[in-house]
């Protein structure tokens, strides 16, 4: 310190050089500049985010990759409750952090997208006001059901009932996935298609097995291998 | 107002007058009280004469909450322990609970962990910073120079884990999705401008002569009491103690690096001040080293999401930024902690609030908070 006062002058410099390149530097220009875009296509709900053909998006950081706001139910394409992935184990209701899931197990099994007779979610809600965001239902969940979308745009004036997203509001088809999360998506669908493979190979093997070991009993078990496999079993 | 006689101390009764002690509320709704916290304060003048910190407005059962659910799902609630430092809330809780079930953390995993923590850091401590000098009147510049430095890694947690501050990223044996492609060079990014800010930071104020009157022989903490009292980070390095957990214990990864542990010697609110500030220099170090040697492969080992660890007593601790952040947990065999402990650095550091500030200024009492640096949802849980 050699003048009184120095180092609060060499402070001043600083912020009048900031000051001054606030108006040069485009880095200084931290907002979001949404000035680009026309005003109808601002995002009104998040279910319009991902761009529309062509159109380039300038800014990387408002819906990333990895983004999640709530979760959503996946079904493979037409009609929703046809093709629903759920079965309605309930493990992502008893995992919930903030247990904001409650789900109505179907009384009667329904054919599914693979074809096998499966329970089916009669009831399922997800009371947005209660959720963290945090994941762990999609992490938990053994049959790829439920994964998170990035909709943000979900203000409401009706504060209970709006909040509180329906079975039918949930259901989203994979393709929707496809498009809000690509990568997260596709990493996904491999990672299934390999996992069924894995799984037809083996059923393959043992029923070939089955009918080596003993010819009069083959076509016996290989119908029971045909079966549904059990939930709980999956589940662990 | 109240009159009331604080231990050890006397009025001094002139003839004729009659003085009584004045005795403030400060909180729980204060400015300078960084979320919910009262201090009662009793003044003489405006000498502090007593004071008794009041906490736990912002209690959220956080301990019996992950006593009643799975070893996974409590771990989105650590997040909230300590909101400026989601990251290395996971990563301590993830090292106990990785004690328990035994698992192998793959390579590029610990290497991204540290680098989340070092980021994570530089976050907490360049708000510190910004708000260490909003306490002290610097009002806004300071803060919003940190914050803009802070918004940058902010938008590196996002697109990495899909949030800014409730990241939820580390998982039991790993972490929870690699870091997106080109994410490592944005992150170079981001670690090589760095610098350059803390240089503008430092000339901005390190020599300034009102942070320098203010903050220095303010709040001193002397080296035994740091110790008795189990002040950890930031805080007991100012003290003149040289004490890390990450050279002590090098959980991780933190052997493979090299940095310099800095360390104060006075132990008043500069030394904590500066400590930080160096701290965020080595950090960039450490930040660049990880960043080159970085791996390829897998982030995630083969641990379950969801298990029953057979009965075990664990206890993980990571050098946060504020200080020594340990989960203590028992497991009973069933898939829940029969207990869970927090050791928040926040709560303890606090506890020697009363002794650096009496004897001082109430305008002081404000800062030595500040240089305290507490988060009021680790306080309280």
């Amino acid at each position: 310190m050699s003048i009184l006062g120095g180092g609060i002058f060499k402070g001043m410099a600083v912020t009048l050089r900031n000051f001054v390149g606030s108006y040069f530097y485009k880095d200084r220009l931290t907002t979001n500049d949404y000035s680009w875009r026309p005003n109808d296509k601002l995002p009104q709900r998040a279910g319009d985010y991902p761009k529309e053909e062509g159109e380039q998006r300038r800014d990387t950081t408002t819906v990333t990759n990895y983004s999640r706001n709530f979760p959503m139910l996946l079904h493979d394409g037409g009609e929703p409750m046809d093709t629903v992935r759920c079965v309605a184990c309930q493990i992502c209701e008893r995992e919930c952090p903030p247990q904001c899931i409650y789900i109505e197990k179907s009384t009667e099994k329904k054919e599914n997208a693979s074809g096998k007779p499966q329970f089916y979610p009669a009831t399922f809600d997800i009371d947005v006001s209660v959720c963290m965001s945090c994941q762990i239902c999609v992490e938990v969940c053994p049959f790829d059901a439920i994964v998170m979308n990035s909709q943000f745009e979900l203000s409401t004036p009706n504060r209970f009932g709006g909040l509180l997203l329906r079975r039918d509001d949930l259901l989203k088809s994979n393709g929707y996935y496809h498009k809000i999360h690509p990568e997260e998506a596709a990493a996904r669908d491999k990672r299934i298609a390999e996992e069924k493979a894995a799984k037809e190979a083996k059923k393959k093997a043992a029923a070939e097995a089955a009918r080596k070991m003993a010819e009069e009993k083959a076509k016996a078990e290989a119908e029971a291998n045909e079966g549904t496999p059990d939930i709980q079993e999956n589940a662990e | 107002m109240n009159t009331a006689t604080a231990p050890n101390y006397e009025l001094i009764q002139q003839d004729g007058l009659e003085t009584s002690l004045l005795e403030i509320s400060m909180g729980p709704h204060h400015p300078s009280t960084h979320g919910v916290f009262r201090m009662d304060v009793k003044l003489d003048g405006e000498t502090v004469v007593d004071l008794k910190p009041v906490f736990g407005y912002l209690h959220r059962n956080h301990e019996k909450l992950a006593e009643n659910m799975s070893y996974l799902s409590s771990m989105p609630f650590t997040d909230r322990l300590d909101y400026f430092n989601s990251m290395t809330n996971n990563w301590a809780y993830a090292l106990a609970a990785e004690k328990l079930i035994e698992v192998e953390v793959p390579e590029r995993a610990e290497y991204l962990r540290v680098v989340m923590a070092e980021l994570t850091r530089l976050v907490n401590h360049v708000s510190l910073v910004g708000f260490f000098l909003n306490d002290l009147g610097a009002l806004g510049t300071p803060l919003l120079y940190a914050f803009r430095e802070r918004e940058k890694i902010l938008d590196l947690f996002e697109q990495a884990s899909g949030a800014r501050m409730m990241c939820n990223y580390f998982r039991f044996g790993g972490l929870r999705n690699d870091v997106p492609v080109g994410w490592i060079g944005r992150a170079r990014e981001v670690v090589d401008r760095f610098p350059v800010f803390l240089d503008e930071y430092e000339q901005l104020l390190c020599e300034n002569e009102i942070i320098l009157s203010r903050t220095q022989g303010v709040g001193n903490l002397s080296r035994e009491l740091a110790i008795n009292a189990g002040i950890t980070g930031p805080m007991l390095r100012a003290s003149g103690v040289n004490y890390d957990l990450r050279k002590v214990d090098q959980y991780g990864i933190y052997d493979r690096f090299k940095f310099r542990v800095p360390y104060g010697e006075a132990g008043d609110c500069y030394d904590r001040f500066m400590v930080r500030m160096l701290e965020m220099r080595e950090s960039v170090e450490i930040l660049k080293q990880a960043l080159e040697g970085i791996p390829e492969g897998p982030v995630m080992g083969n641990a379950p999401r969801v298990f029953k660890p057979n009965p075990a007593e664990v206890y993980g601790r990571i050098e946060g930024p504020k200080g020594e952040l340990g989960f203590y947990l028992i497991a009973d065999g069933t898939p829940k902690p029969y207990r869970y402990r927090v050791r928040p650095p926040s709560l303890i550091n606090l506890t020697v609030l009363r002794d650096m500030c009496l004897g001082g200024k109430i305008a002081d009492t404000v800062i030595i908070l500040g240089s305290i640096d507490i988060v009021l949802g680790e306080v309280d849980r």
